[in-house]
C-alpha cells in the first residue's frame, strides 16, 4: 500500500537520488531512435491506482516508486502503488477484471493480459512507439504482449525473469569440465561426474510451480517434444517427448536424491548449504548470496557462475521465462493516463536506473536495453541478458489462454517428466497420460 | 349506539396505538425471531451464499476471469473418468481413516494419563496444547524440514550421529512414504484437540461410579471397559465428528509440505480442487471437487452420530 505523503516523498527523493547517480552512466549508452511520442491528452485531473507485485529487493520498490512519484510530478497525475505479494496478485488481479472495479493498472503475471483480453483497452500505440524507440521488442514480448495470432497489443511486458543454470565454478572444474556445457551428452557427462566427485546437480521434478515447470519445460522443449501446436491440438505424445524422458530419467539418477519431491526454494537451499553444484535459478538466488549477511555464504558467491541451460537437438534455447506483464483495464477512467503511465516507466530515465538497481532480475523486454550497465556491472549474470530474446512460453506452440494455463497448474509437464523418472510409469505410458489430461483442457483436440 | 361503537373503538385504538412497539416485543415469536436474525444474517452471508456459490459453480464452466454457463453435471462426469480425482478422493479417505484412527488411539491415552493426579499437571496440560495452538502452516513448515530430503533433522541424527544408515531417508519421494509422513504430522498436530476434549468428559465422570465398581471387584481393565467407555461416548462420538471433518478437509499440511506431489499421489480433494480452482483457473471443476466432498462429510457425520450418540439416556430417557 503506498499513499505518498510529504514525509515518503522525501524518503523517495533520497531513493531516487541514489538511483539517478547509479543511472546516469547508464543512460548515455542506451541507444534510442528518434521517434515521435504518441500522442495522448492526459485527462483532466486524471488519477490513477497501480498494482503490482511486491519486491524481491529493496530498491525494486524504491525505484519503482521514485518512477511514479516523478512521472506524478512531470504530468500532474496522481499514482497510488499498491504492492501484492506475488501469490496475491493473480487472485486479485482476476478480482479486478471480474468486477470491473479496483486499479486501472495492472501489472500482472505473464498470462493473465491473454485470460482477460476483452476487459483491456489496446496498447497498440505505446507499444509500436517503445518499439521504435528501444531497437525493436524480442521475440518473447512480442509474444506476451500481443494478442495470439493478431498485430494488437493488449499488454506491455515489463522484463523476464529467466532461469539459467547456476553452478560451483569450481566442482565442475574437479568434474573434468571447464566450461558449463552446452549441449545434451555433455550435461549427461557432467552430472554422472558430478555424482562420483560427491556433488551431485540437483533440478527440479517436485510440484514447484517456478522451478519444477520451468525445468521440466526445458527437458521436453530441448528433445523437440512440446504440448500444444499454433491450432491447439495436444501434441505432447511424440517421438520428441519420449527421447525427452528417457534422457530426463538418466539426468535423475545422477542428481541428488529426493528432487521429486522439491518445492520451489528447495534447491535454493541446497546450493546454499553447498550440497548441490548446479541447479536452475533467478538471478535472486545468486543476488541473495552475494549480498549475504553470513560471510560464509558471501564468500560462495566468487564460486558462482551461470550459463545457459544446454541446448538439444532443436538447437535452440529452451528455457522459459516468467515476465511482469501490464495491462490497462476498461473500465479505467483516464485510459490516456494510463498509456502515459506505462510508457513514461518504459523510457531510458526511468527504466534502466529499474533494471541496474533490480539487478537485471526482470531482464529488458526492448532490445535497446541490452546495452545497460546492468550487464557489464557484473559478467557473473550476463546468462540473463538475453532472457526475454531467447526463451519460449509455458504454452509454445500455442496460444497462452485458459487451458493453457490449466495445464502448467496442473502440473502435466512435470508430472509427466517425474513419473518416468522415479519409474513410476514408462516413457510411453506417461507422454500418453499427459495427452489425457491435456485433452481434458484442450477440448479441441 | 354506532355513535358509542366508533367512540369505543376510537379508544381501543388509542389505548393501543402507543402500545403497538412494547406489544411487539412482547409477542414471544417476534423476539425469538429477532434475537436470532444476526446469527442468521451471518450465516447466510458467510456460509449458505458461499456454500450455495460453490454449489452452482460446481455445475457451471466458470474459469477464473470469465463467468460460465450452465453445463449440467459435465464437470463430475469429466472427473469421474479422471484417475487423479480417484486418486486423490482414495488418499484423503486413507488420510482420514488412518489419522483419526491414530489422534484417537494416542489422544484417548494422553487423556487417561493426564487424568490421573501427576505432579505439575496443569503445566504438562498445556504443554499437551502446544501442536494444537501453533498455526497450522507454521508446524507444516516445520514438518517440511523435518521431511526434507537433504536437510530432514531424522535423517541427519540416524546418519551423521548416530551412523545407523549411510543415505537420508527419502519421506517425500515415494508414494506410500509420502502419505505416511503427511499422516503422521496430521496426527501429530490432532492429538492434543482430541486429548484436552477427552480429558474434560473424563473429568465429568462421577467418582462414585469407579468406586462403585471397585467395590464390586472390578479389574482396571472392566473399570475403563464398563464405565469410563460408555460414560464418554458422548464426548467421543462429538469430538469424532469433528476429528473427521478436520481432517478429511485439510489442506494446509499438505499444501505446504508437498504440494500433492510426488506424482500427484498425495492429492487430497482439498488440495485438488484448490489446485485446478484457483491457480488454474477452471473454477468449476474445482468447485465440483469440493462439492464431491460433501456426501463423504455427511456420511461420517452421520455414522457417528448414529453409530455412537444415538443413546437414550443421553436426553435424558432411560436406556434400552
Amino acid at each position: 500500500m503506498n499513499h505518498f505523503n510529504r514525509r515518503d516523498t522525501l524518503a523517495l527523493g533520497v531513493g531516487a537520488l541514489a538511483a539517478t547517480t547509479l543511472g546516469t552512466g547508464a543512460r548515455a549508452a542506451i541507444p534510442t531512435a528518434n521517434v515521435e511520442p504518441p500522442k495522448l491528452e492526459i485527462e483532466k485531473s486524471a488519477s490513477l491506482r497501480v498494482l503490482r507485485p511486491t519486491k524481491f529487493v529493496e530498491p525494486d520498490e524504491t525505484i519503482f516508486n521514485a518512477n511514479t512519484q516523478s512521472f506524478a510530478k512531470a504530468t500532474g497525475v496522481q499514482v497510488k502503488v499498491d504492492y501484492s505479494a506475488w501469490e496475491d496478485l493473480r487472485p486479485q488481479t482476476a478480482v479486478t477484471a471480474n468486477t470491473g472495479a479496483g486499479p486501472d493498472l495492472v501489472l500482472g503475471w505473464t498470462d493473465d493480459p491473454h485470460l482477460y483480453s476483452d476487459k483491456l483497452i489496446e496498447l497498440s500505440d505505446v507499444a509500436e512507439y517503445l518499439g521504435k524507440k528501444y531497437g525493436g521488442w524480442y521475440p518473447l514480448a512480442e509474444r506476451y504482449g500481443k494478442k495470439f495470432g493478431t498485430n494488437n497489443w493488449i499488454a506491455i511486458p515489463f522484463g523476464g525473469s529467466g532461469g539459467p543454470s547456476v553452478y560451483r565454478i569450481s566442482w565442475i572444474k574437479e568434474a573434468g569440465f571447464e566450461k558449463f556445457p552446452t549441449n545434451l551428452d555433455d550435461f549427461l557427462k557432467l552430472c554422472r561426474k558430478l555424482k562420483e566427485i560427491g556433488h551431485p546437480a540437483g533440478y527440479t521434478f517436485g510440484h514447484a510451480t517456478g522451478d519444477g515447470n520451468a525445468f521440466c519445460h526445458w527437458l521436453v522443449w530441448a528433445h523437440g517434444g512440446y504440448m500444444i501446436d499454433e491450432n491447439q491440438k495436444v501434441m505432447i505424445n511424440s517421438k520428441e517427448t519420449i527421447e525427452a524422458l528417457k534422457y530426463g530419467k538418466a539426468l535423475f539418477e545422477n542428481f541428488i536424491p529426493g528432487t521429486q519431491s522439491w518445492l520451489d526454494p528447495s534447491n535454493n537451499k541446497a546450493l546454499i548449504a553447498g550440497e548441490i553444484a548446479a541447479t536452475q535459478n533467478g538471478v535472486s538466488l545468486y543476488y541473495s548470496i552475494k549480498n549475504s549477511s553470513d560471510p560464509k555464504i558471501a564468500t560462495m558467491a566468487s564460486d558462482l557462475d551461470h550459463a545457459r541451460m544446454p541446448i538439444g537437438p532443436v538447437g535452440r534455447g529452451t528455457e522459459t521465462a516468467l515476465a511482469i506483464n501490464s495491462m490497462v483495464f476498461k473500465h479505467t477512467k483516464y485510459p490516456n493516463a494510463a498509456k502515459a503511465y506505462l510508457a513514461y516507466m518504459m523510457e531510458v530515465e526511468q527504466y534502466d536506473k529499474w533494471l541496474t538497481g533490480t539487478y537485471g532480475y526482470w531482464a529488458q523486454p526492448l532490445k535497446a536495453y541490452e546495452q545497460s550497465d546492468v550487464w557489464k556491472s557484473d559478467p557473473k549474470i550476463a546468462a540473463y541478458k538475453d532472457t526475454m530474446r531467447d526463451s519460449l512460453w509455458y504454452a509454445f506452440k500455442g496460444p497462452i489462454n485458459e487451458a493453457s494455463a490449466a495445464v502448467v497448474a496442473d502440473y502435466v509437464m512435470v508430472d509427466m517428466a517425474a513419473s518416468v523418472a522415479t519409474g513410476a510409469a514408462t516413457p510411453e505410458e506417461a507422454a500418453a497420460e499427459a495427452e489425457r489430461r491435456a485433452k481434458r483442457y484442450y477440448k479441441t483436440g | 349506539m354506532a355513535d358509542i361503537a366508533q367512540k369505543w373503538s376510537v379508544t381501543r385504538e388509542a389505548s393501543r396505538g402507543p402500545n403497538l412497539l412494547a406489544r411487539l416485543f412482547d409477542w414471544k415469536p417476534f423476539l425469538v425471531f429477532l434475537c436470532l436474525l444476526p446469527a442468521i444474517g451471518l450465516l447466510v452471508v458467510f456460509l449458505t451464499y458461499p456454500l450455495g456459490l460453490g454449489l452452482w459453480l460446481a455445475f457451471t464452466d466458470t474459469k477464473i476471469g470469465r463467468g460460465g454457463a450452465f453445463i449440467g453435471l459435465e464437470n463430475f462426469a469429466s472427473l469421474w473418468r479422471d484417475p487423479i480425482f480417484w486418486t486423490a478422493v482414495g488418499n484423503t479417505i486413507f488420510y482420514t481413516a488412518t489419522a483419526t484412527i491414530g489422534k484417537f488411539a494416542l489422544g484417548l491415552w494422553l487423556a487417561l494419563l493426564l487424568n490421573h493426579h501427576i505432579p505439575f499437571k496443569s503445566l504438562i496440560r498445556a504443554i499437551v496444547l502446544v501442536p494444537w495452538i501453533v498455526p497450522t502452516v507454521l508446524s507444516a513448515v516445520a514438518f517440511w524440514w523435518i521431511y526434507d530430503p537433504q536437510f530432514s533433522i531424522i535423517s541427519y541424527i540416524l546418519k551423521d550421529v548416530l551412523h545407523l544408515r549411510s543415505t537420508n531417508i527419502d519421506f517425500l519421494g515415494t508414494p506410500w512414504a509420502a502419505r505416511i509422513s503427511l499422516i503422521a504430522a496430521n496426527i501429530w498436530r490432532g492429538i492434543p484437540f482430541v486429548a484436552i476434549s477427552l480429558l474434560a468428559g473424563l473429568q465429568t465422570i462421577s467418582p462414585s461410579l469407579y468406586e462403585a465398581a471397585m467395590l464390586d471387584g472390578a479389574a482396571p481393565w472392566q473399570r475403563f471397559r464398563h464405565v469410563t467407555a460408555p460414560m464418554l461416548m458422548p464426548v467421543l462420538s462429538v469430538v469424532l465428528t469433528f476429528s473427521v471433518l478436520f481432517t478429511f478437509t485439510d489442506f494446509q499440511l499438505v499444501y505446504a509440505i508437498t504440494r500433492g506431489g510426488p506424482i500427484n499421489s498425495t492429492h487430497l480433494m482439498a488440495t485438488l480442487a484448490f489446485q485446478r480452482g484457483i491457480p488454474g483457473g477452471q473454477l468449476g471443476e474445482g468447485a465440483a471437487i469440493a462439492v464431491s466432498m460433501i456426501p463423504f462429510l455427511i456420511a461420517a457425520t452421520l455414522f457417528s452420530y448414529f453409530g455412537l450418540a444415538r443413546r437414550k439416556w443421553q436426553q435424558g430417557e432411560a436406556n434400552d
